[in-house]
Formats: structure tokens, C-alpha cells, sequence
């Protein structure tokens, strides 16, 4: 496996974040120094609500500072992305489908407590 | 109050769901099997107190939960708190991030699909201690809200937020490991092993 040389969103490529390996300090300190008309506490901010914002979690208003922040900063943006894309992977790898046998074993069971006049004959089987 | 002869047709399209719930709590397939039977016997047996129109998912996976809390987990359990080993913020994204490969258009979804497998995936969620585990798994498997868990689990929203907060530090940590783990073995079976690349050289 090998480290790619540079990093960015397609769309987002700035040529400045190219060069570093681990990027990922680099672009989130410097995005604190080049923000410096919100202030680097913005990133902070933005990464310690990360989880709250992806869960649909925060207020309105805390929202849209949130988004309008991230619209501004490709690297935090970058690291949001990131954990959206981890959280679908983590989903995905964690599905499974029911063996048949045990479908049918409860839709058995069902439909045979269903025909019982008392259910709870079913209790200790 | 719900009509236990539509009982079937309304849960049992969540089955593969709490099944794979079953999973990852007992970590033991035959349990599993055995947890999401009984979880229909018991809902079943207890969908007349189901009030229509409110949250079938969630009430089923609380019944999944309480089951599993009160037969098939080990009786004698450690308070886990202490356990957990978290990572930082970001910890796989500021070791992993630069993967996304713009360059060969695609995306970091695929990048982490082929560098996380379903069983490193899989093993390092069944990792967690369990109190973090069953919050991670509501939360990100399952796609409950904070609210729908904190009532699953009986336990209050903030701790809901805390307990996932931490619990997904520490699978992005326990990913990591597993992952490097496996990418080191790879890379050093592959540099040790003779054959196609020696042919390869010296017939060139």
C-alpha cells in the first residue's frame, strides 16, 4: 500500500496543501492561520461539533455557522467529509442477512403462537 | 393497541437488522440466532401494549436489547468505563485522509471499503466494551437518532452523546490497528515471496 503524494477534494484542489504527507495537521493548522478574519477557535469549534452536525444534532443556528464554516474551509470540510464517508463504510461492513432457516424457524414460530389459544405455552419450549 | 395478527407482517422485515444487532452484542452466531428469536416471541407476546403509529424499529430493538441485558451477556462484567483506549479527534482521518487519491478519481468511500474489511470492521466494533458497543451500533449501524437510543437503552441523552463520542474515538483507533496490522503482514509476505516477480525479472 502506498501513501498517495497529495491529498485535497477534487474540486477543492488547492495547490498549496499538495506537498504534505500528513496533510491532515498541516491543512487544519494552517487553515487556522488563514482564516484569521473568523479566527482559528472556528476549526476547533467545527471539528470538537463534528459529530453532533453529522447526527443532525445541534441548533439551527449552530447549524448554518457550522455549514457556512465549512463552505469556507476546505480542510475541515475534507475531515467532515471523511467521517461521513467512514460512517457509511463502518455501515455497509456491518450488515448481514438472516440465514434462511432462521426465518423460517420464526415465522414458524409465530404463526404457530398465533394458533395457540394461550401464547405463553410458548414460553419454555 | 395493535393487532397481534399483523404482528408478523409489520416486524418481520426488520429481521436481517436485528439480526446483525444479535451479532455484534453476543458475538456468537448460534446466540444470536437464539437472542432474535426470542426478541420475536417476546414481541409478539407483548404487541398488544404497541401503540400503532408510534416507533416499531426502536420498540423491537429495545426488546433485542433487554434480552440480550437480561440472558445471553456475561453475568460477570467489569465496569468498562476504565477500559476503553480512545484515540484523538480525527484519529483515522489524520492518518488515513490522504488516501482519498483524487487523482485516480476515486472516491475515499472506495479507499476505506478496500482498506477496511468486513471482518476488521466487524472484530474491531465487537472490541468495544460493550456499554460503548451498544451505542456505536444503534447510532452508526443501525441509524438510530440520540433520542431513540436513550430510550432503547434506558439511559439519559447526554450519556447517549458521551458514551458514542468515545466509543467511536476508540473503533476509529481499534480500525486502525487492525488495518495497519493487516496491511504490514501483506506487504511482508509479499516482498518474502519468491516466484512471479523473480520470473518475471529474469526473463527480462
Amino acid at each position: 500500500m502506498s501513501q498517495p503524494e497529495h491529498s485535497g477534494m477534487p474540486e477543492h484542489d488547492h495547490a498549496d496543501h499538495a506537498d504534505h504527507a500528513d496533510h491532515a495537521d498541516h491543512d487544519l493548522a494552517r487553515a487556522e492561520h488563514d482564516h484569521a478574519d473568523h479566527g482559528g477557535d472556528n476549526c476547533q469549534e467545527a471539528i470538537a461539533e463534528l459529530y453532533s452536525f453529522l447526527d443532525g444534532h445541534l441548533t439551527e443556528a449552530k447549524r448554518r455557522d457550522i455549514s457556512q464554516h465549512l463552505d469556507d474551509c476546505s480542510p475541515c470540510l475534507e475531515a467532515f467529509e471523511f467521517e461521513t464517508e467512514l460512517r457509511a463504510v463502518v455501515s455497509h461492513r456491518c450488515q448481514e442477512q438472516v440465514p434462511e432457516a432462521l426465518r423460517r424457524k420464526v415465522a414458524d414460530l409465530l404463526a404457530g403462537a398465533a394458533s395457540e389459544p394461550n401464547p405463553t405455552t410458548l414460553a419454555d419450549h | 393497541m395493535a393487532d397481534q395478527a399483523t404482528f408478523a407482517e409489520q416486524a418481520m422485515p426488520f429481521m436481517d437488522g436485528l439480526y446483525a444487532a444479535a451479532l455484534r452484542m453476543t458475538r456468537n452466531a448460534a446466540d444470536a440466532e437464539d437472542l432474535v428469536q426470542d426478541t420475536y416471541l417476546r414481541a409478539y407476546r407483548g404487541f398488544g401494549g404497541f401503540e400503532q403509529g408510534t416507533n416499531l424499529k426502536a420498540w423491537l430493538y429495545r426488546i433485542l436489547t433487554n434480552a440480550f441485558i437480561n440472558s445471553y451477556r456475561s453475568k460477570k462484567r467489569r465496569p468498562d468505563e476504565t477500559e476503553l483506549d480512545e484515540g484523538e479527534d480525527l484519529y483515522l482521518f489524520r492518518r488515513l485522509g490522504g488516501l482519498e487519491a483524487a487523482a485516480m478519481g476515486r472516491s475515499a468511500e472506495d479507499e476505506l471499503m478496500d482498506l477496511l474489511s468486513e471482518s476488521e470492521v466487524k472484530d474491531a466494533l465487537e472490541s468495544l466494551p460493550e456499554s460503548f458497543r451498544m451505542v456505536v451500533l444503534l447510532a452508526d449501524v443501525e441509524g438510530f437518532q440520540y433520542k431513540e437510543i436513550a430510550d432503547i437503552l434506558d439511559i439519559p441523552i447526554g450519556t447517549v452523546m458521551s458514551r458514542l463520542h468515545r466509543g467511536r474515538k476508540a473503533l476509529q483507533k481499534r480500525l486502525y490497528e487492525f488495518a495497519s496490522q493487516r496491511n504490514l503482514v501483506g506487504a511482508s509476505a509479499t516482498r518474502g515471496a519468491p516466484g512471479i516477480t523473480d520470473t518475471v525479472e529474469s526473463q527480462t
